[in-house]
Parts: C-alpha cells; structure tokens; sequence
C-alpha cells in the first residue's frame, strides 16, 4: 500500500514529470473528442454507405440480401437509369448543373456586390436594409415558395428555366456572410488608399477588394450550389414539365409512379448515388480556395 | 402508395402557405371554350409511358381534329392535388389531369375541374354504374373521364396454403379463423400485416362492408367514417392484431418485402394492381400465388372494395375544354387508347369491354400460373360497392396513418382510433367553412 504510493508520488515530485504522467493524461482528454468524431462520421457516413452499396444491388437483390454486403447489379442499375424514358436522367443531372451553377455564381456575385457595399459605404437607411435582410435569414424559403410562385406565374414565367432560378439569386445569407466577411477582410485603409490613388469605386471592388473576399465568396458559392443542388419544393411548385426537372424531383417522380406502378427503387437509389458524386467533386475541388487567404492580410496592423 | 414522410411534409407546407394566400380568390370562369383552328393542349399525369399514348392520340386522332397533347409527367399523390390547386390559384394550370376518384372532391369544391357532362357524349356507356359515380359524385356533373380502377381482392401463396392445409377464406370469419389455425402450425408465420400506412386499403375495406364516410344532403356533409359499417371493420381487424393472429408491421418496407419474399407472410389484401408490386417486392416467388375474391362479409354477398384508381378531368383554368374533353373521352374509352395504356402504363382500364380484351387476354407474367386471373378479376371489378369521397379525404388520411398506426403499434383499440379520425376530419371540414351535419 505505502510503497504503491511512494512509488505513483515519486516521479511527479521527481526531475522528468512529463514522460510518466504527461502522455496517458494528453490520451485521456483526446479520447472524447475523437469517440465523439467518429461517432458524427459513423453517424454521416453510414447512409452514404448505405446508399453507394444499394446503388450495387439489383432489383431481386435490394431487399433480399444482407444490407452491407454488396450485390452484383451496378451495371445493370447503370444501364436501366441509362435507357429510362431514353437518359431523360442526364438531362436532369444537366438541369440540376445549371440550376445550382449558374443560381450559386449569380447568387455569390449579388451577394459579394451587396456585402462590400454595406460593409465599406456609409449611408442613409444601411442599417435598416441589413436588418430586413437578417429577418430574410431567419425566414426558411420554403415558406415563399407558393408566393413566388403566383409572383411569377403572373409574369409568365412558370415553368420556365428562370422560374427556378430567379428566386434564387439573392440570399440573404449570402449578403450577411458577405457583409461580415468584407468587413473583416477588407480594411477601410486600403479601400481609401485605391481613392487616393484615383481607382474608380467599381475599380476598387473588383481589382482590390474582390480577390480578398475570395474565401468568404467561395463560402457563399458552396453554400448555395448545396442549398439549390438539393432544393426541392420550389422547383416541384414551379416547373411542370419535366425535361426541365432537377434530379431530386425527376428522383421523385421514379418513386410516385402510382399504385398500379412498382416504385423504381434500384433506379432511384443509383441515381441518388450518382447524383451526390458532383458535390464531393465540387467540394474537393473549391477547398483549396478556403485557407488561401485567411490569414493573409492587407495591411499589418 | 407509400404516403412518405417528405411527402405529407411538402403537402402541408404547401397547403399552409396557400391557405396564407388567401382563398379568396374565386374563379371567374370565362366562356372561351368555343375552338376554331388547332388546338395546344397540355396533360399532367403520372403514368409511366403515358407519353407513347399521347404520341398516339398526335399522330391519329389528334392530328385530323388540330388537337395536340402535350404530356408532362408528374409525381403521383397529395402533393399533385395541392400543385394543381396552387396552379389553379395562379391561372396557371395545364388542360388535363389524372386525379385519383378520392381527389375529385377537392378538386371540384376548390373549382379546379370543369363540369365536361355536355362534351363527352355517350362515354358513359363503357363504364359500370359504381366507377361512372366516382366521376359524377352523385350529380348530374361529370367531372371526368373514368381511367384505371383498383378494385381490391385476396392473394395468397397457394403453395404455402397447401402446405399448411389452409383453405382460401371466402367469409372474413373464415379469414380469422384462417389466420388462428396457421398461427398454431406455425407459429413465426403471418397470415398477412395490418398496415396502417396506407390509408386507401382502409378505405376500401371500409367501402366493401357498406361504409360511406362522405355524403352530401342539402348543402351539407355528413361525414360518417365512424360509422357502424367501418367500426365492424376496425374492430375485426383491431381485434386481429390484438390476439397476434396477424402481424402490425407497415407494408412496402424492406422488412415486409422480405417476409412475403420468404414465406413469413402468406396472404396478401391488395387490389388488382398487386403483380405488379408483387413483382419488385418478393420476385423469388412468381408463380406461387394465386389470387382469389376478397373475403365477405356474409356468404350470401359478393362485394368488393376498391384501392386506388385515377380518372382524366379537364381543368377550368382550360381555354379549350371541349377538346379536353374529347382527349379525355378518346384517352379512356377508345380501344386502340386502352390496349396503349395497358401495355405501356400498366393500368387496370375502367372501361368493362377493355378489362377483357388486348393485353388483359393472358394473365400477369407474375400469375403466369392462374390462366384466367383477367376473367376472374373482371368479373370482381363489376361487384365493386359505390364509393364516397369527400373534401378533404387527405386529411382524413394523414389522420388515419398517425391514429391507426399508433394503434396497431401498441394492440390497442382500433374503434378509439376510428373516433379520432372522425373528429379531425370533421374538424377539418368546418375549418374549411364546409357545413357539416351529423
């Protein structure tokens, strides 16, 4: 008993405290944390699992064999959402590319103008507009879908490619993260320097203060591409034809067949799996973008 | 169908946010309906294939009379009726739409679809009494043209029937007493699930012993789903599930796939859709069922229900509904219309010459096994009982799959569960500012 406790007290009171009793302790507390992770990416990651090994199986496969083991008809799967209503799937992977490429870009530079603009400029009525645009952030766009619909099926524009891409170029998100973001990157010193040496206000914006707000535009970009690129209401509401579809409504149209009509699972679960490949690419691709500039500055202060 | 989450989900949201729109918005129905030069016409519906018929109808009928279809395909259920009704709204609908029988109500008390009763002529001939008064609700309107029917019947494995000594029940007293006897030769074998996720086989049995949940006398609605008709029903399936003859789990779940794919289900009460389900869900088991008429009520009747269906309606927001009407009447009644929609969308045709001929002379692959399987189901289809749907049968429905499906979850009493669905659907009704007697 005394000697088990001469023995634990010695080396903390010795020379070397750290090599007895430093590392098990570092253990201990990085324990939770990484249990934790890997709890969240177990928790992430098991449905997209799930979702890659169903996309394998075939129809008589799917719901007849162990779930984790993979099956033998990812061709096959791969041929019939090739032929179904001859690849009308490739056009709505291609309607989708253009709804969140096109809507994310428009988007970010509405976003990236509006946020340097509130952020540098002094004027009447700033703060009220940035408020309205902060209650536009708590307002979950579901809610507007309808309005917006009837706003533009009056213009005549239901059904149309720009029926679901108008609705979705200004964020409001977008301008508050961009506003912040300005904000923090981009000093009024430097903005004052380009006017003294004569740059025009556009000038100073896109050659001084738009490489700066690189990172936080490319934040904007990726936000919106995901929010369109997995947005569903507004385009079900809005488009009825459905070449014009994106994939998660043409996905869902293969499950609501009717009930005379079996439900496309295999069809539905590959093209799923297809459909999340571009948005890894993308993130994988844009994330280099990220650390670039966030801790180089203007000016040293 | 599967009722999904996502998709009560998107209805309700749709149906607030309209509802905070205003409903005031009544139509003016302008008279344009007179035609002179060719016509554009667009179709949603959510059959597969539907575009070769329509192609059909471009190419023949469609291009001697300048009628042209557009068809544009669309995602079945709740969400299309609150698309159309958010359309309508707008002004904005297509021409034509495939609207289940239960839909029609709504559709008609929002003003969405035309009265057609002058423009189809005698296409009221082809179809039986009980489906024509789907589509007429019981006035002398005709809303639309009849299409597919879904009237239910009895499946089971007659391989696993025989194997156990079971006889196919023809009373439901016999189906009970079926579902005991299997239960104590085998004692981790169902006779078949209670499922509560999917409202319309509720309905349909409810509508087989005599229920009508919806009636109209004067200018008010009776809603009667609690009825003596649908209690005796509740409480025979409730009491089922209770004692543990048959199993509580939903169908369409990869779990009940399974379980009729490997024998631990062997009945099924589906309609006349079911090979083709049967098909994807337990494919290592075609040709071992048998389909056979639903269970009675009492051996001296011969009534069945029906699940699902859908019918062609012409909008109002339609400039053109007369040749709307002559689509929707060439769609469902012409022969060569009919043999397209069976062989590429799959339906079970409303018309009786159609249940017959063309595609329905040889059975289903799956039934390859049962040569007179279209016969027999023909000859069903004409005992089907009368429907009533009302207003706001989806709401009725979101009721039903949160009461009962609590209720066969738990064993408890499925009449209680039955009150419940009364109360919200009547509620729901005077919401609406409709008059409800009781």
């Amino acid at each position: 008993m005394s000697s088990l406790a001469v023995r634990k007290t010695a080396p903390a009171a010795g020379t070397t405290p750290g090599t007895a009793q430093g590392p098990p302790l570092r253990r201990r507390v990085a324990l939770l944390p990484t249990i934790t992770l890997l709890l969240g990416a177990v928790y992430t990651l098991l449905p997209v699992a799930w979702v890659v090994i169903a996309s394998t199986k075939s129809g008589s496969e799917l719901f007849s064999t162990f779930t984790f083991l993979p099956g033998t008809g990812f061709a096959g799967n791969l041929k019939d959402l090739n032929a179904y209503r001859d690849g009308i799937y490739w056009r709505w992977m291609g309607n989708s590319a253009l709804y969140a490429g096109l809507g994310a870009l428009l988007s970010t530079g509405v976003s990236a103008v509006s946020g340097y603009a509130l952020a540098t400029y002094r004027f009447k009525g700033r703060e009220p507009i940035f408020n309205v645009l902060l209650a536009g952030v708590l307002m979950p766009p579901i809610i507007l879908a309808v309005p917006q619909y009837l706003l533009l099926a009056k213009a005549g524009l239901a059904d149309s490619y720009l029926s679901v891409l108008l609705p979705q170029v200004l964020s409001p998100y977008g301008v508050y993260l961009s506003r912040v973001y300005a904000t923090a990157a981009v000093p009024s010193d430097v903005v004052e320097a380009g006017r003294m040496d004569g740059a025009g206000e556009w000038r100073i914006f896109t050659r001084i203060a738009m490489p700066m707000m690189i990172p936080g535009m490319v934040t904007v970009f990726l936000f919106q591409f995901v929010a369109v690129w997995n947005n569903f209401l507004l385009p079900y509401i809005m488009l009825s034809d459905d070449e014009k579809f994106p994939l998660t409504l043409g996905l869902y149209t293969l499950l609501a067949q009717g009930s005379n009509q079996p439900a496309l699972y295999t069809l539905v679960i590959t093209g799923a799996f297809l459909a999340v490949l571009p948005l890894i690419a993308l993130f994988l691709v844009i994330q280099r973008f990220w650390s670039l500039d966030l801790l180089s500055g203007a000016v040293k202060s | 169908m599967p009722h999904t989450k996502r998709r009560r989900l998107v209805t309700t949201v749709v149906a607030v946010s309209l509802g905070a729109t205003a409903l005031a918005a009544c139509g003016s129905s302008d008279d344009s309906k007179a035609d002179s030069g060719p016509v554009n016409l667009t179709f949603w519906s959510w059959a597969p294939g539907m575009d070769k018929v329509v192609d059909l109808w471009n190419r023949g009928q469609g291009k001697k009379d300048q009628i042209t279809v557009t068809f544009k395909k669309q995602a079945s259920g709740d969400t299309l009726v609150t698309k159309i009704l958010t359309a309508h709204k707008a002004k904005s609908g297509p021409d034509l739409v495939q609207a289940e029988y239960q839909a029609l109500p709504t559709l008609v008390s929002n003003g969405a679809v035309a009265d057609i009763a002058k423009e189809i002529g005698d296409a009221r001939s082809d179809f039986a009494d009980g489906v024509w008064q789907q589509v007429t609700l019981g006035t002398d309107a005709v809303y639309a043209v009849p299409q597919d029917i879904g009237p239910m019947m009895f499946y089971y494995r007659a391989d696993l029937f025989k194997k156990y000594g079971l006889t196919v029940p023809t009373t439901w007293d016999e189906f009970a007493g079926t579902a005991r006897a299997l239960k104590k030769k085998a004692p981790d074998v169902d006779l078949t699930t209670f499922s509560a996720n999917d409202s319309g086989l509720f309905a349909g049995l409810a509508q087989q012993a005599g229920a009508k949940w919806w009636t109209t006398s004067g200018d008010k609605w009776k809603v009667a789903i609690d009825d003596a008709a649908t209690q005796k029903v509740a409480r025979f399936w409730g009491g089922l599930v209770k004692e543990g003859a048959i199993d509580n789990q939903p169908m369409y779940t990869p779990a009940w796939n399974k379980a009729l794919d490997t024998g631990k289900q062997i009945a099924w009460v589906s309609a006349v859709w079911a090979p083709g389900t049967l098909t994807t869900a337990a494919p290592d088991t075609k040709g071992k069922w048998a389909m056979a008429p639903l269970p009675q009520w009492s051996a001296s009747e011969n009534v069945t229900g029906s699940w699902g269906g859908s019918s062609t309606a012409v909008t109002t927001d339609s400039k053109h509904q007369a040749a709307a009407a002559e689509f929707a009447a060439w769609l469902n009644t012409d022969g060569d219309a009919l043999n397209a929609l069976a062989k590429e969308s799959g339906i079970y045709p409303a018309a009786t010459n159609a249940q017959t001929s063309g595609a329905f002379t040889s059975p289903p692959e799956y039934f390859s096994n049962q040569a007179d399987f279209y016969t027999e189901a023909a000859k069903i289809a004409k005992t089907t009982a009368p429907s009533a749907w009302g207003p706001n049968v989806n709401v009725a429905y979101t009721s039903f799959n949160d009461a009962f499906g609590a209720a066969a979850k738990n064993k408890s009493d499925f009449v209680t569960a039955l009150r419940t669905m009364q109360d919200a659907t009547v509620a729901d009704m005077k919401k609406q500012g409709f008059e409800v007697s009781r």
